[in-house]
């Protein structure tokens, strides 16, 4: 399959400006046509490439759509149980503290069942590298509601859209562990454009760097589209993310240590 | 303006349609008429004019990392073009 990608190209003069990355496995993800979680793992491996820390990565897989993101890097990596990925981490990085340990997580699996570990693992400042992909509704499992799901969205469990006195309202996860003392860089960013797309890999990089310059927590927040739950075209889901969810979940930098502005 | 052209890995879209939403010169389409080995309809480059920069914006926007792009005078010599 990569012979295919790196198929020589008769003209001499052109030369490559954007390959597949090195820390991406050649394999083709289960996910569906046009979701976002595609463009998260490339941001992330082109980030591990660039800082040329794939040797060294431990990738903490979650349950959710992106249970499988294991074997879809060329990393070291591991599957924690629902919503634990932040305990695992924790464990790995305590261990092993020379290692890159990144989780990667779901709202679904961040925000609702490991709602504890990642509080925790923010609050007491672990070492470890959180991306966490937000798209407003548990794919994998068909559609139902999630703590982030906005309000009046309809999902398979919200037919009649998300009744706020009845279920509360949406969690924004990056605010709130702000507040904590333990964390060092929080921020969020969106997948629907190419600018924010382009924001999101430097975020990454710079939440990477975080960890190895030691200085504690990082989060990046990608707010990220579901097309086949949401029930619309990939593009309109990329509209839909724009027009209703960065309202909701306001982009940008929630917490930044000043060591972190050095980096 | 500089000249590029993208290769697409058809065996590997899964025509989600998102690159030629994003491609400023428009050169790259969705081939109705063609099935990959997973039944999608790949997307396309369609360049008779040689209109494609390489700007590899397609690239940016491809959740299924289908596309290589290539440019005959990149700004800087190996410098990674999404950073």
């Amino acid at each position: 399959m990569l012979a295919t990608l790196n198929a020589p190209i008769s003209e001499n003069s052109l030369q490559v400006v954007y390959e597949y990355p090195e820390s991406l496995s050649p394999v083709v993800t289960h996910y569906c046509p046009g979701c976002t979680h595609g463009i998260a793992h490339r941001l992330l491996a082109e980030a591990l490439d660039e800082l040329g820390l794939r040797e060294k990565t431990i990738l903490v897989a979650p349950v959710g759509c992106s249970v499988f993101a294991y074997q879809y890097f060329e990393t070291d990596g591991c599957e924690a149980a629902h919503g634990r990925a932040p305990a695992m981490a924790t464990g790995l990085k305590r261990v092993q503290p020379d290692k890159i340990v990144v989780t990667y997580q779901g709202d679904g699996d961040l925000v609702s069942i490991g709602a504890a570990e990642i509080l925790h693992a923010a609050a007491r400042g672990e070492n470890i590298t959180t991306i966490f992909v937000n798209n407003a509704i548990y794919g994998m499992t068909g559609g139902q509601m999630a703590p982030t799901t906005l309000p009046g969205q309809k999902t398979t469990s919200s037919p009649f859209g998300r009744n706020t006195t009845m279920t509360g309202s949406p969690i924004r996860m990056s605010e709130l562990l702000a507040n904590l003392d333990g964390p060092a860089y929080i921020v969020r960013r969106s997948l629907h454009d190419v600018k924010n797309i382009r924001k999101a890999k430097k975020a990454i990089i710079t939440a990477l760097k975080v960890q190895m310059a030691g200085l504690g927590f990082s989060m990046v927040e990608l707010l990220s589209s579901c097309p086949t739950n949401w029930g619309i075209q990939p593009e309109k889901a990329l509209e839909w993310i724009e027009d209703n969810m960065v309202p909701y979940f306001p982009l940008g930098d929630y917490k930044v240590r000043d060591e972190v502005n050095g980096l | 303006m500089a000249k590029g052209t993208v290769v697409i890995n058809q065996d590997r879209c899964k025509g989600c349609g998102l690159c030629p939403t994003v491609c400023p010169q428009n050169v790259i389409f969705m081939a109705d008429d063609v099935l990959n080995a997973k039944g999608y309809h790949p997307a396309t480059l369609v360049d008779l004019d040689e209109q494609c920069t390489g700007c590899a914006i397609c690239a940016v926007i491809c959740p299924d990392v289908c596309i290589t792009v290539y440019r005959e005078t990149p700004a800087k010599k190996h410098a990674p073009v999404l950073a």
